[in-house]
């Protein structure tokens, strides 16, 4: 199945007098259960894709279809609600609440979801911490946590809801390297469980974890191919 | 968002800046606390002058001599412009609506009692004066249709003249002077204290009418007449009842104005009342005024919050909250504030209000409605003042916000 189809997206910026064309054109569809990283120099319009896929920003042109729906024709609202059922977002910055526990940080997007299942916002939350492997740090604030741990609350707060999708824009920039490798870890282990992740990063090292390679360059795609599992670099 | 949440949130954000929220807050409290501390005054001193006017007698009028046109130039001649005891007759015979009518003969004397003497009023009334006043006795006995026509030297002394002229003593029997005349006291009055105006009305000797008219008076006029109506609802009635009867009686010939006139206690309570309630209106207003400053505060503070809580809002649009949930939680977080500092105001507005009343003798009624309105108004406040913040909160676009250091 489809997760994501986009058709010919654009997305131009208006900087006062000048246009600045972030995405020029780009066409690009993922199955679910995908492990894509998206690759390509600084300024090369990744994060402009990560906001759009991830419904925080909408395109000047084109079609974007997340499972079949129309994300294109969309107002706030139903954005929000997107954002809120579909996708979980993961950040270069983690982006935790400060002074609120783990598991309330894990907890937030359930408090804004619009529909509720039978289970209890605070058992979703308990598992999603679980699957990050952070079971014993549930009552600690972002302060109290490493940058590695920070990174799996975000995981997990992402997970919670079951998205289609998981997005990550450069979650391992802030990271030393040993801490990267855990965090790819989490990835792996989540996208074994049939989770479709797309990850941004400018490292060949970290992108070579993804099983299809995405490189952009000024607004387009210029190359996508699948990594050859034999090529890939095994953690030591 | 569900309340709770929305709530706990509000007050996290609140205890996080305790000092500043208190800060906050003070512009309510004050404005609260004077609104509070002024109604439960005002109306304190309003139920006093009703209480008063009620212990004097709701159906009671009071005729005085001359015309209500007080200082005007009166035309007409012949006709002298006093109350005699032919008046008195006449309003006891005649009217149906008319249940007590007593003459009030007033004079200022010097009492003496063995070495003591005292400077007080002597009331010279008749019987029913007991039952017009509402005056109870608490010793002794009131004299009687027989002292009257004996034009008896009895007395009935109000309670501040017995403490002065016998402290600790029971003065039933005893004889007291009252213009080198000898009066001897049968009965003590029970208190009715200070008349709104905060005159003594227990300061007061009763005696006779008869004999004030005829042994104390040297022929000086009746002061006023006290009739009381048989009950509040003939009020208008009795009044035209009194006023037909005195105009015959003066032989007033028809478009001549009464030489008297007439007043009822409802007159001086709307009275009284129209006075207290502007003033209360006016220091309302002041305290109004402080309330919205109070408001202009909270805004302030709101649009701090916001602006050092983008990155949040950011994050929790990220996740998924709508424009909407953004607002309502700055809402609730403002009007928290908002009645927190109504709550606090109230309290302070309380406590004021009865430290001045003791401090003043005047009575405090805190009613419940003024606290629901308060309560109301403070959380309409919030509203107001924190929906222009909250509204900026909600707009603001999540890639920027999450952007925003
Ligand atoms: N909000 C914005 N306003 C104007 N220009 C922007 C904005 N966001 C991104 N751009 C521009 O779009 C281009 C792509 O940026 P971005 O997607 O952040 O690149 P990357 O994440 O690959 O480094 C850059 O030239 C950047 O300056
Ligand atoms: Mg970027």
């Amino acid at each position: 199945m489809d997760v994501i189809v986009l058709e010919n997206i654009h997305k131009v910026f208006r900087l006062g007098g000048e246009t600045v064309r972030a995405l020029n054109g780009v066409s690009l569809t993922i199955h679910k259960g995908e492990y894509v990283a998206v690759m390509g120099a600084s300024g090369s319009g990744k994060s402009t894709l990560m906001n759009v896929l991830g419904c925080l920003d909408q395109a000047s042109m084109g079609g974007y279809r997340l499972e079949g729906l129309c994300v294109t024709a969309m107002n706030k609202h139903q954005l929000a609600d997107v954002r809120n059922s579909k996708i979980g977002f993961v950040f270069q910055g983690f982006n935790l609440l400060p002074r609120t526990s783990a598991l309330e940080n894990v907890e937030l997007p359930l408090l804004y979801s619009r529909h509720s299942s039978g289970v209890s916002h605070r058992d979703k939350a308990r598992s999603a911490l679980d699957k990050v492997g952070l079971s014993d740090r549930m009552d600690h604030h972002p302060n109290q946590l490493s940058g590695g741990q920070q990174q799996r609350v975000a995981i997990a707060r992402a997970l919670v809801n079951d998205p289609a999708i998981i997005l990550a824009d450069e979650p391992t920039g802030n990271l030393d390297s040993k801490t990267t490798l855990d965090i790819l870890s989490v990835f792996k282990s989540l996208n074994d469980k049939g989770i479709t992740l797309i990850m941004v990063t400018h490292e060949p090292d970290v992108a070579s974890h993804a099983k299809r390679v995405i490189t952009m360059r000024d607004g387009i795609i210029i190359d996508d191919r699948n990594v050859d599992q034999k090529d890939r670099v095994v953690a030591p | 968002m569900k309340w709770q949440k929305l709530i706990k949130v509000a007050f996290q954000s609140i205890l996080k800046n305790r000092m500043r929220s208190l800060l906050t807050m003070l512009g309510i409290i004050i404005g609260v606390a004077s609104v509070i501390a002024l109604v439960g005054l005002g109306q304190g001193s309003q139920a006093d002058i009703e209480k008063q006017v009620s212990s004097m007698g709701t159906n009671l009028l009071i005729i005085h001599q001359g015309s209500s046109f007080s200082g005007g130039v009166r035309g007409g001649t012949g006709t002298q412009a006093s109350l005699s005891m032919e008046d008195v007759a006449a309003l006891r015979e005649k009217p149906l609506t008319i249940q007590y009518v007593s003459p009030v003969i007033r004079l200022n004397e010097q009492v003496i009692a063995g070495k003591k003497n005292w400077n007080t009023a002597i009331e010279g009334v008749s019987q029913s004066y007991l039952n017009i006043r509402n005056y109870r006795l608490s010793r002794g006995s009131f004299f009687t249709p027989r002292d009257i026509k004996a034009k008896a030297k009895v007395a009935v002394l109000g309670k501040t003249v017995v403490d002065e002229l016998f402290p600790g003593q029971d003065p039933v029997g005893t004889r007291i002077r009252i213009r080198n005349v000898p009066f001897v006291v049968v009965g003590v009055l029970g208190s009715k204290g200070q008349t709104a105006m905060g005159s003594d009305q227990d300061d007061v000797i009763l005696v006779p009418d008869t004999t004030a008219f005829y042994r104390l008076s040297d022929g000086k006029a009746i002061r006023a007449i006290m009739v009381s109506a048989v009950s509040e609802d003939l009020m208008t009635d009795a009044e035209a009842d009194v006023r037909k009867v005195l105009r015959h009686a003066h032989k007033l010939p028809e478009g001549e104005e009464d030489d008297f006139h007439v007043r009822s206690q409802t007159e001086l309570i709307s009275v009284a009342s129209k006075v207290t309630g502007t003033l209360t209106a006016l220091l309302s207003a002041i305290a109004g005024v402080s309330l919205l400053v109070g408001g202009i505060g909270i805004m302030n503070i709101m649009l701090v919050s916001v602006t050092e809580r983008t990155r949040e809002i950011g994050i929790r649009m990220a996740i998924g909250a709508r424009g909407g949930d953004i607002l309502i939680q700055f809402l609730i977080e403002a009007v928290i504030l908002s009645l927190i500092g109504g709550i606090f105001g109230i309290m302070a507005g309380v406590g004021i209000a009865f430290g001045i009343g003791k401090a003043t003798g005047t009575s405090v009624v805190v009613s419940t409605w003024v606290i629901l309105a308060t309560v109301i108004f403070t959380a309409s406040v919030g509203v107001f003042f924190g929906f222009y913040p909250a509204k900026k909160a909600s707009a603001l676009n999540p890639i920027e916000a999450l952007r925003y250091e």
